[in-house]
């Protein structure tokens, strides 16, 4: 059973309940999973028009002071010294041994201060990196607003002009992965240019008393209620990994396909060392998307099978509605994992044959 | 809905809708209410046997695998192959377009007496 008496919730958390949402425990939180209308219908509107999704549940971390860049970049495989202000780059923390503690988004919100955005379920793994460390660097000053800070996703072909029509500054003017402060709504926000579904869309952040406000506002502009089940379909039709299925700490940045977001040549980056050993010696296997030929739908933990023996293991898999296509990623020996080869999915007893594609599945038309 | 009160009712929220020893067997609004969006169901060949209340098939929604668990036992005469291209029809209507197997019943009779009627599956899901 669901105790809902320890999860936390966020400052959207009644309106979910008033809107009808089904509420389940995501990484320590009680959260909309879907909305009445059901996941399909959600996931439809964000591919053809806008959806939201309250993701407030994400760890917000500011990092202030004349060392705070430099000390994430001892520590993040970001290269936050290269980012210029208002700028945002998604890169993996490692720890020392190479494993990946979680994927993040860093923003140089000015010279000497940044905001990390790290997924729910990994905050206080993130927070147990990089606090003590922070703590003994007395030019870096931490401050944990995840509870102060609300923050809203809106995603969709529509979502910028809807946005635009409650923002002056206006909105379309923040870039792709960048940030500026301004109003929605009347709501003085932090406004990012990011978001996890393969549409273009925002990240806005709103004081988290003011949440709600921001919400019902999108709502009356015709933004659609999402959750975790439509965002979860999202992200895996646009290739995107989620932390916790598609890598733990036991996988290295190289195996999850994650090299272009693992910036190793800060001198004395935590890891470094580690990973240029972990990326000379190459890794045996390596994330891989597939789509079902045979009937059948993926699902984490199913073995990948080829000539009888087990080749590798799904991480995620699920139903594209957009690509009316069954669809998967998993870690699978690297001489299998070339577009076309085909091999089998162990779907409980029935092996059922699928084809390498490439990843990302779902590529949105820019326009 | 309501629960229609032609036919009987597993408490693994199945439906059983007898016609002589041919039993057309779905799942019930509560089960689709609760899987959310059906996109796939996989059910047997025409000709398997099934015992009751045994496993048939399985039934996923865009997050979750379920097993079918057949309220009747005997052979399977049909099965809705409509559902191999379109299963949301399940979610449309699960007591009409949404059947998954016909069943050929030996005993009928006995196997009847071991499902709910509609008053005693509503008071069942009520609980629940």
């Amino acid at each position: 059973m669901r105790d809902e008496q320890s999860l936390k919730k966020t400052p959207l958390h009644l309106i979910h309940v008033a809107g009808g949402a089904r509420m389940v425990e995501f990484g320590g939180w009680d959260m909309p999973v879907q909305y009445p209308d059901g996941i399909l219908s959600e996931v439809r509107s964000v591919r053809s028009n806008a959806g939201m999704f309250d993701v407030s549940h994400m760890a917000r971390f500011q990092f202030v002071g004349p060392e705070a860049v430099a000390f994430l970049d001892r520590m993040l495989a970001a290269d936050v010294a290269g980012l210029r202000q208002g700028r945002a780059r998604y890169h993996v923390i490692c720890n020392e041994q190479g494993g990946i503690i979680d994927d993040a988004i860093v923003y140089r919100v000015t010279e000497d201060q940044c905001l990390l955005v790290a997924n729910a379920g990994n905050a206080d793994a993130v927070k147990e990196f990089l606090i003590p460390a922070a703590q003994q660097n007395g030019g870096v000053f931490f401050a944990d607003l995840s509870d102060d800070v609300a923050m809203i996703a809106v995603q969709g072909p529509n979502a910028v002009e809807i946005v635009d029509r409650l923002c002056p500054l206006p909105a379309s003017s923040v870039r792709p992965f960048r940030l500026r402060r301004g109003e929605v709504a009347g709501i003085p926000s932090r406004i990012a240019r990011t978001g996890y579904t393969g549409e273009d869309g925002f990240e806005i952040m709103p004081p988290a008393d003011r949440a709600t406000d921001l919400w019902r506002a999108l709502e009356a502009e015709g933004v659609v209620p999402a959750g975790l089940g439509a965002r979860d379909v999202l992200r895996l039709e646009a290739g995107l990994m989620l932390h916790g299925n598609d890598m733990m700490v036991e996988n290295n940045p190289y195996e999850a396909g994650l090299e272009r977001f693992t910036y190793i040549e800060t001198p004395g980056y935590i890891a470094g060392e580690a990973l240029k050993a972990i990326r000379d010696a190459g890794t045996p296997r390596v994330i891989t998307g597939f789509r079902m030929v045979g009937r059948g739908i993926p699902r984490h933990g199913l073995a990948v099978i080829n000539d009888g023996k087990e080749v590798g293991i799904v991480t995620s898999g699920t139903h594209s509605p957009t690509l009316d296509d069954n669809i998967g990623m998993g870690y699978v020996d690297r001489d299998l994992s070339n577009e076309g080869t085909r091999f089998e999915i162990d779907v409980r007893g029935r092996l059922v044959e699928a084809e390498v594609v490439p990843l990302p599945f779902y590529s949105r038309k820019r326009s | 809905m309501a629960t229609p009160d032609d036919r009987r009712y597993s408490d693994e929220h199945e439906w059983a809708l007898f016609d002589g020893s041919i039993v057309t067997v779905g799942v019930t609004q509560f089960a689709t209410d609760s899987l959310g969006d059906v996109v796939y169901v996989d059910l047997p060949e025409v000709g398997a046997k099934v015992a009751q209340f045994d496993k048939f098939g399985e039934i996923e929604s865009v997050k979750a695998v379920s097993d079918l668990f057949s309220p009747i036992g005997g052979t399977i005469v049909e099965v809705n192959s409509d559902l191999m291209t379109m299963s949301e029809k399940v979610n449309q209507d699960p007591y009409s377009v949404g059947w998954l197997i016909k069943v050929e019943a030996s005993d009928a009779a006995s196997q009847l007496g071991k499902l709910m009627d509609a008053a005693a599956y509503d008071a069942l899901t009520a609980e629940e």
